[in-house]
């Protein structure tokens, strides 16, 4: 892990969680569907990051991500969730030994393996932020409801991020 | 114990999942006021709900315990109403008094007669000289107001003069003023709910719906209201009015009174014939 590497992922720390708070907190269909793109800087954190390092700096995104939208807790418990459903995935869809790309990333690891990473992480995520934030089951299908529809929304936003700039970077 | 710390390291990212998680669930519970209360009331639920099974299954292990109880309850009860049945209840009531020594006692009887539509209207009750009534003792009605004076007695039964009776007269005052008067009944007036107060002084000032208490002469115990003045200024072309009050006691449904024992009536009486008579 070089300095570049932490530079570029510190820089995109930064850019994700400074369109979420400021663009996309304002930005929701009928309170259904709600996109958290900030999560796209765990996904494509490098492969060789330790398990401790990793949910550290998960915790520590939720929590500041938590502080912007006054719900201390929510998302800092979806991001070490999600933290450690990266950890189980990449084991179990990766070989360890193989590790020739820095990042899973969609440039990196295809659209295929990506796409299956990015929606059981993003699910995981949300599946945790809105039971949390209902708090109960009583309500259990339309948490689920707009649980799915805000997963939709965030995998599109992803996808299209990744797409932005996978392109560039293979150049 | 190194078989134990390579399990852990073996699977860290499980351990470290279970540390933060964990963390962040308090995190949430103690900064977020509604998911705390809802994690509160649901404990709370399920604590009340484990000690209501309790409760019930403790209830059926009681079951013996309560039934004999119940039993012995429903014996005694049981007891008490036939004695109850068999004697009729010679209660006493007491009323506070001013004197030391206790003036007045209430004694409770049932009316077994009665009228209502005659000139001279007579009650009879069930209480007589065995129950230490004597002739011209007070009779108020459970209620508010007077009934009359006892008439004659037998052993077992008495009757009473009633107020609608032609020479009933009781001695009345106004409450605001203490103005005194006589209450009588009859004079072209046979309606069982009014009476007249006659001789009242003409410079007393009445009005309609001032209250009238017994005086406390002629053996009733002062401030026993009887009724309110309905009619005033009726005209007798002398110095004294004549008020029309309407009645507190209905005398028509009348089932219960109370006879007035004086301790200091006889005391009185002596006490009176003594001086004698200015009229």
């Amino acid at each position: 892990m070089n300095s570049k590497t932490i530079f570029i992922n510190i820089f995109r720390w930064f850019v994700l969680l400074f369109v979420q708070v400021f663009l996309l907190r304002n930005l929701s269909f009928y309170n259904l569907s709600t996109p958290f793109i900030y999560i796209l800087f765990i996904l494509v954190l490098p492969f060789g990051i330790p398990n401790l390092l990793l949910f550290i700096i998960a915790f520590g995104t939720g929590l500041t991500l938590d502080s912007f939208y006054d719900t201390l807790g929510v998302h800092t418990t979806a991001c070490v969730a999600l933290a450690f459903v990266r950890i189980l995935f990449i084991s179990v869809s990766v070989n360890r030994d193989a590790f020739d790309e820095p990042e899973p990333s969609l440039g990196n690891m295809g659209f295929k393996w990506f796409s299956i990473y990015a929606i059981l992480c993003i699910f995981v995520h949300h599946f945790v932020v809105f039971f949390l934030e209902a708090f109960k089951l009583s309500e259990f299908s339309y948490t689920l409801g707009r649980c799915a529809l805000s997963v939709i929304f965030t995998l599109f936003l992803v996808l299209l991020v990744e797409f932005i700039f996978h392109n560039r970077k293979s150049n | 114990m190194r078989n134990l710390w390579i399990f852990i390291n073996r699977y860290n990212a499980f351990f470290y999942f279970i540390i933060f998680f964990t963390v962040g669930i308090v995190l949430t519970l103690k900064n977020n006021v509604f998911q705390r209360s809802v994690t509160l009331n649901s404990t709370n639920e399920v604590v009340g709900s484990a000690y209501e099974r309790l409760n019930v299954l403790k209830r059926y292990l009681n079951l013996g315990q309560v039934n004999d109880s119940l039993a012995v309850e429903n014996a005694k009860l049981k007891t008490e109403l036939i004695s109850l049945k068999n004697i009729d209840s010679n209660k006493t009531i007491v009323v506070k008094d001013t004197v030391n020594q206790q003036q007045y006692t209430l004694l409770s009887a049932k009316v077994i007669k009665n009228s209502i539509t005659q000139r001279n209207n007579i009650i009879t009750i069930n209480r007589g000289s065995d129950d230490g009534i004597v002739k011209d003792m007070a009779v108020i009605s459970p209620n508010n107001g007077v009934v009359g004076f006892i008439l004659n007695v037998s052993p077992h039964l008495a009757t009473i003069r009633s107020l609608l009776h032609k020479e009933t007269l009781i001695s009345v005052n106004l409450k605001k003023n203490n103005a005194f008067g006589s209450l009588v009944w009859g004079d072209g007036n046979f309606d069982f709910r009014k009476a007249y107060v006659k001789e009242i002084p003409n410079h007393f000032k009445v009005n309609v719906g001032d209250t009238i208490v017994t005086s406390g002469a002629g053996g009733f115990p002062k401030g026993i209201q009887v009724g309110k003045v309905s009619k005033t200024q009726i005209s007798t072309g002398d110095s004294f009015m004549t008020l029309e009050i309407n009645l507190f006691n209905d005398f028509s449904t009348l089932q219960y009174v109370y006879i007035i024992k004086n301790r200091l009536a006889e005391e009185q009486k002596t006490l009176e014939t003594q001086t004698p008579n200015e009229q």
